[in-house]
């Protein structure tokens, strides 16, 4: 068994920490892990995706094959859009409701397409879309949106709540550990 | 003990694992986080040096002191550094000396995908490349022992996809390493002609016993499978390639330089039809058909970007890979290239420099992105420093009117890293032109590095602060202005009254990067219905907050921080900031 998620987002949504919950969560169920991250100029409000694969097997390459993907975790519409070709057949679709214009849209030199939702549930047969955006809210700050999207990606991955929440515990900064957990919580039960 | 690590991780923990003493680097993506893991160990002596050039020189003089030494930077901070690179060759080490290269195929963060392997050959230095953290840190700690048995520096080649990917790798307890004895040996130490002559001839004999070496390590693995299919591979294309052949028989390379030309031929006696995955450069290929081995390589896979399992299934397998939304149109889908930051200081002067209409020979930097929309600000962007003596070029060419139109920026680390000698070369040559530091206070692109003119070191401790304005006058600059780019009106009215003098001029930009965490605007950018006219000014800053939506200005108010440019930029007062509770 392989497992391929693939998250995608925009830069500085925490896509970085995302992958790296499942990773760490990953490890303690004592699966092989290969994380792919993005670093430097992307990361400037760039369109960004980030790999995790993880399974009972060798992992040989950390970049997801199209078409391949178990998860696709998109921290915001458009990015679900243009990285679907990711999913595998049957695959899931997890996208936040969030939308945030990129700089062709707010220059006026393109559109951002209207109903991506709907598409998107045409197409993929297991689609999840989560308004991950006010729940982190309620759960502290608009900055927990990729801890409510791993909580409710948890649901589906093969690794313990337990561990989940372990994992949170000791990889967030400790001022925030209640918040994380409470967005965790909200993403779970959503 | 098992972690999940990055490589560059990795590579720093076998610079402890291998008890190296001196690193020394200056920050490039992919490489950077090397050098700042490796100072998380308190037993390594690490430091930011100004350029790459300095680094590995302070690394080659403590390699040459007895002590194991290191330097990591990207693929073209080994251009700025293959000057002591060339000549260290020669000179060989006494303590081991590695240097990391990260080469960035498909350009993430790089503006060219040169292939560093060419240096190593080059150079004629021996070269590694590992495929997963755990090859990383393995062949960190070997070149240690390479570099002290062949007495030469040992290159460590890692790309984008093995730098920024994290697998589970293997901790070991340090090396006890003493310092070695320091002789005085001009004969192998101080390269001049009649010593660089003996020494040319060492290097050539030591390229043979290491091709020699080579054949006999476990760094090259020979796996024969299929005899019909093999592939032979290194580094993360070696990844790709089990994926997509996985019952073929393969020849992985660690040792990327010297090519082992004995393993090649074995492999070629042993498998009919042999595929030569590597990305960029045909180097594997083009080795092979030396040898006379009939290869598939170039003629199917790309010299540009980087690879990928499906780019191997298409182009080898002719297979396609399953899409959703097979008949999608995804050329609607808008792209989002990297934009400033909300609150980035460039803005402020990019948008002044727009507004001035002025030719703007640009650098290396986040304010690189200024050329793009809407701001389209920046004229040229070669290499670091360029920003500065391509000004004094194009001012040359072009003349006098065209010098009251252009102006030279540089961002503060990019300008200690090598603006000093092109703003020293404008002055010395009787040249005119404005040059513009953007002092951040920081080195921002490749993630918050402290450099000569924060007054920061590596650890965040107190050093020395470089005096931008007494460093100015010292090289012969009278005219030295200082202003904030977000007072736009005074920024304009200075850059304006500069770029009109019949003198060299430095403006410094000064404001600090807005995701430092000393930093704090507070409140959020409202609208007032009333006074806006919808004249979209405040929309050609280019702040990913504010748009245009059904007809009205919006600012959106999960991403905007309280900067408050936009307010300067407004005529009518239209901008009004709200702080919280307000």
């Amino acid at each position: 068994m392989i497992k391929s998620i693939v998250i995608a987002g925009v830069g500085g949504q925490g896509t970085l920490l995302a992958s790296r919950l499942i990773g760490k969560a990953a490890l303690a169920m004592d699966y092989d892990v290969k994380i792919s991250e993005v670093h430097g100029m992307a990361q400037r409000g760039g369109s960004v995706i980030t790999y995790v694969r993880y399974g009972d097997e060798s992992i040989k390459s950390p970049i997801i094959p199209l078409g391949e993907a178990d998860i696709l975790i998109a921290f915001e519409q458009l990015e679900a859009l243009r990285w679907t070709k990711y999913l595998k057949k049957g695959g899931l679709l997890l996208s936040s409701s969030q939308r945030i214009d990129p700089m062709p849209v707010i220059t006026g030199k393109m559109e951002y397409p209207e109903g991506i939702g709907p598409l998107l549930c045409q197409t993929a047969e297991n689609m999840c879309f989560i308004g991950a955006y006010d729940l982190a809210v309620k759960a502290g700050s608009p900055k927990m949106v990729n801890t409510v999207l791993i909580g409710r990606a948890a649901r589906f991955l093969d690794i313990d709540k337990d561990i989940w929440l372990e994992v949170v515990k000791t990889t967030v900064p400790k001022a925030f550990i209640d918040m994380n957990l409470n967005a965790f919580e909200a993403g779970y039960n959503f | 003990m098992k972690e999940l690590l990055l490589a560059n991780d990795a590579v720093a923990r076998g610079l402890y694992e291998a008890g190296v003493k001196v690193v020394s680097s200056y920050p490039g993506t992919p490489s950077t986080e090397i050098t700042q893991a490796a100072a998380r160990y308190k037993e390594i002596d690490t430091e930011w040096a100004p350029n790459e050039k300095v680094a590995l020189e302070v690394a080659s003089g403590a390699a040459i002191a007895g002590a194991r030494a290191f330097s990591a930077m990207k693929h073209v901070g080994l251009n700025v550094a293959a000057d002591p690179l060339f000549t260290m060759s020669y000179i060989g080490v006494n303590g081991g000396l590695v240097i990391a290269v990260a080469d960035d195929p498909a350009m993430h963060s790089s503006q060219n995908e040169q292939d560093s392997r060419y240096y190593a050959k080059a150079a004629k230095i021996m070269m590694l490349e590992p495929s997963d953290s755990q090859e990383a840190k393995d062949f960190t700690v070997k070149a240690f022992s390479l570099s002290e048995q062949f007495d030469s520096p040992i290159l460590l080649r890692l790309t984008t996809r093995v730098s920024h990917s994290q697998s589970i790798t293997t901790l070991k307890d340090p090396q006890e390493i003493v310092l070695k004895d320091y002789k005085k040996n001009p004969s192998k130490n101080v390269m001049m002609p009649a010593m660089a002559r003996v020494r040319h001839e060492i290097v050539e004999e030591r390229i043979k016993k290491q091709e020699e070496w080579s054949y006999a390590s476990d760094l090259n693995k020979m796996v024969i499978k299929d005899e019909k299919v093999g592939f032979i591979s290194s580094g993360i294309a070696f990844q790709y390639a089990q994926e997509a052949l996985p019952n073929a028989s393969y020849l992985k390379l660690g040792v990327v330089y010297p090519l082992s030309k004995k393993h090649l031929l074995d492999f070629a006696s042993k498998v009919e039809k042999i595929y030569v995955i590597e990305e960029l450069e045909p180097i594997i290929e083009t080795a092979c058909k030396a040898l006379g081995i009939s290869v598939i390589g170039k003629d199917k896979l790309p010299v540009t970007g980087e690879y990928s399992v499906d780019l191997l299934r298409k182009n080898l397998l002719g297979m396609d890979s399953f899409n959703y939304l097979e008949d999608f149109d995804y050329s609607t889908v808008p792209v989002r290239p990297p934009v400033m930051c909300v609150g980035c200081p460039h803005r402020g002067l990019f948008y002044a420099l727009k507004r001035l209409n002025l030719t703007v020979t640009g650098d290396i930097g986040c304010y690189t992105l200024a050329a793009l929309e809407p701001l389209s600000a920046m004229d040229t962007s070669i290499c670091m420093g360029a920003g500065v003596s391509a000004l004094h070029g194009f001012n040359k060419a072009r003349g006098n009117a065209a010098m009251k139109k252009t102006v030279g920026v540089i961002g503060d680390s990019t300008f200690v890293h090598s603006g000093i000698t092109g703003l020293i070369n404008i002055v010395y040559n009787k040249g005119v032109g404005t040059v513009i530091v953007l002092d951040n206070s920081i080195t921002g692109m490749t993630g918050h590095q402290n450099n000569p003119l924060n007054g920061l070191d590596l650890f965040g401790n107190p050093a020395k602060q470089v005096d931008l304005e007494m460093l100015a006058k010292s090289i012969g600059i009278e005219r030295i202005s200082v202003i904030d780019p977000f007072d736009i009106k005074e920024t304009m009215r200075v850059i304006k009254e500069e770029v009109e003098q019949d003198e060299p001029s430095l403006i410094i930009a000064r404001r600090p990067c807005a995701l430092l965490k000393t930093v704090k605007y507070t409140g959020k950018v409202f609208v007032d219905r009333e006074k806006c006219t919808k004249c979209k000014v405040c929309m050609r800053i280019g702040c990913p907050a504010i748009s245009f939506k059904n007809g009205q200005i919006e600012i959106d108010e999960s991403q905007c921080n309280g900067c408050g440019l936009c307010i300067n930029v407004c005529a009518f007062g239209a901008l009004v900031k709200k702080e919280e509770g307000q």
